[in-house]
């Protein structure tokens, strides 16, 4: 198979105006993987799977991430004249990384027998701006698994044909896998409490002498 | 197939009203059902709510997450090694195959490396749960037909043979966690090769003795034949792994696609179905399982003495470096895959799975169109799930 470079510029040439960015991977499983624009998302899609030398005709797993908002801090070795001597002092550089969801699909070829490239779409935010399009239509398989995601992580796929909560029941409001899930307080169903539950129940049973 | 071969239709999910000839609405005579959650032959706790046009099927919704747990979401909570256990539960029927793929995927993280004892192990153990799922199938599917009982237990007979070489290796029947990174838990016992060796060899007497009361039986034909047809290009689309591919007729086989482990040693060939029915799916389990043998057969007699696990690989305080790895094995229902993202933590940051089982059911509806209901329970007994790993 070419590598991740040669399909990002034939990507790039063949959809006008798509922004790909290889996201290198440094654990020894070296799986790289294209970050594409969402509004390219579909096209740059369409191209990995119809090209005659790639024919990625299967997406085996589309899965979510969830990334809030977090510091990142990234040491490095400078060197620098202390005192009039070049040392090798240690720096600290900090960058924050904006709160973002990530779908991930990982495309194979059963026609020529490879794989995988890694595709991810990224939303704007984790709030109201958590839309992507879906590849659905694309290849049948994401259809379940783009649901899951959905009732998981929250992010909703523009033009997936039946887009309901999967796992979880339809009335159910919050998103379970994001990092910020809080479980709820569910003191009552616990037949004997104990520790935190029972700190709980004693919270609530204040509440309740007090109203 | 056609390199540019279109994406199916978008498909009407409203019923269409049915008019008849002279233009009157028919819409009255159809009836919604839900077949489940609990029922013998929806294997576990699943619903399908179906709409019949008399005898006929229009419209099906799978709906399940009864037994969702947010395996995921426990996994990302707890150590790489602490979810190893929990695969086994995604597919009670195979937990050595799901320990193979967890323990692969981090290998992959990691970087370990596998002592080869300890791959020809993990070959014997996965081609045993192949063999055992693979029965169970034959005989569930039977049942589903309605021939109560006796080829069910047929295959349960055989199944507790194999379920007794794991025992004695593992500790447990169904909850084996038995592989670690890099490796194995612990060696085989003594004379627990040639107790391997007398199963493989008493299989194929078994396999003869089932397919001669089975594979040319004229209900199963009748029941069988042309059901749930599953067009080639359809099942790529829809992800279909497993046997349920092959019975499509695509060759696509992880063992021989991935050569992960050391299948690439072993001569065994990938049996193709041609019609895709349900019948084809039977076929293809029972030439699967012939297959499988000819793998352990030499597996067994070939494996060398050795370490049965990596010296670098560390079961305790074990984080691998910041990055990500999707790992994948021929699991008995499909495509069993892993997807590993670490940030340097000891707790995965990301932790996935692939279920072949959820994946297998998307075109459940496309395969029960325009059959009736009583073949519903037999297509959803071809597919071959089990809830434990649908709702995770």
């Amino acid at each position: 198979m070419e590598t991740l470079e040669q399909i990002k510029s034939r990507a790039e040439a063949a959809v006008p105006g798509a922004r790909l960015e290889l996201i290198r991977n440094d654990a020894p499983s070296a799986q790289h993987s294209l970050l594409v624009d969402n509004e390219h998302a579909f096209a740059v899609a369409k191209f990995l799977r119809d090209d005659a030398q790639l024919r990625l005709d299967y997406c085996s797993n589309a899965t979510g991430v969830d990334w809030p908002e977090a510091e990142l801090t990234e040491k490095f070795k400078v060197t620098k004249l202390v005192d009039g001597v070049e040392k090798e002092v240690e720096e600290v550089k900090k960058t924050k990384r904006p709160a973002y969801l990530e779908a991930v699909y990982h495309l194979y070829s059963m026609a020529l027998k490879h794989g995988p490239v890694i595709l991810r779409l990224r939303t704007e935010d984790r709030g109201d701006k958590n839309h992507l399009p879906s590849l659905t239509l694309l290849w049948r398989s994401c259809e379940f698994q783009e649901r899951e995601i959905f009732d998981l992580y929250g992010i909703v796929f523009d033009g997936h044909p039946d887009l309901r909560r999967i796992l979880m029941w339809d009335e159910f409001k919050d998103f379970p896998m994001r990092k910020d899930y809080v479980e709820p307080d569910d003191y009552e169903y616990e037949p004997t409490p104990h520790d935190d539950v029972l700190a709980k129940v004693k919270q609530h049973r204040e509440a309740e002498a007090k109203a | 197939m056609s390199a540019t071969l279109e994406p199916p239709p978008a498909r009407n999910y409203e019923i269409l009203p049915k008019t008849d000839t002279d233009g009157s609405p028919l819409d009255g005579d159809l009836l919604e059902i839900a077949m489940g959650p609990q029922h013998p032959s929806t294997h576990g706790v699943f619903r399908m709510d179906v709409v019949l046009d008399g005898e006929t099927v229009v419209k099906l919704k799978p709906v399940f997450g009864y037994l969702h747990r947010n395996h995921e979401k426990i996994a990302e909570n707890t150590t790489y090694l602490g979810s190893m256990p929990y695969t086994d539960r995604l597919d009670y029927f195979c937990s050595l195959t799901n320990n193979w793929a967890y323990a692969l995927s981090v290998e992959k993280l990691a970087g370990l490396q596998v002592p080869e004892r300890a791959e020809f192990i993990r070959v014997i153990t996965a081609e045993l749960t192949r063999l055992l799922n693979h029965t169970c199938l034959a005989g569930f599917l039977l049942q589903d037909m309605g021939a109560l009982g006796t080829p069910l237990m047929y295959a349960f007979r055989e199944r507790e043979k194999i379920l007794d070489l794991i025992e004695s290796l593992t500790g447990a029947r169904m909850m084996c966690n038995y592989m670690r990174f890099g490796g194995c838990r612990v060696d085989l016992p003594a004379g627990w090769l040639e107790g391997a060796m007398a199963v493989v060899e008493n299989y194929p007497r078994f396999l003869d003795e089932f397919e001669a009361l089975l594979s040319g039986n004229e209900i199963l034909m009748a029941r069988t034949q042309n059901v749930g047809k599953l067009s080639k290009e359809l099942a790529i689309s829809a992800g279909i792994t497993g046997p349920m591919l092959r019975a499509s007729g695509v060759d696509y086989d992880l063992r021989k696609v991935d050569r992960y482990g050391i299948y690439d040693r072993f001569p065994f060939r990938v049996p193709l179905g041609e019609h895709g029915d349900v019948f084809d799916r039977y076929m293809i389990r029972v030439l699967e399982m012939r297959e499988s043998l000819k793998i352990l057969e030499p597996a067994l007699r070939d494996i060398p003495a050795g370490p049965i696990i990596d010296p670098k690989a560390k079961l305790r305080a074990f984080k691998p470096k910041a990055g990500e790895a999707y790992g994948r094995i021929e699991s008995p229902k499909g495509e069993l895959g892993f997807y590993l993202i670490s940030d340097g933590g000891p707790n995965p940051y990301r932790y996935r799975v692939r279920p072949p089982s959820l994946i297998n059911l998307t075109i459940l509806e496309d395969m029960c169109l325009g059959h009736n209901v009583a073949d519903v329970i037999v297509i959803l007994g071809s597919v071959d799930i089990v809830l434990g790993e649908v709702d995770r």
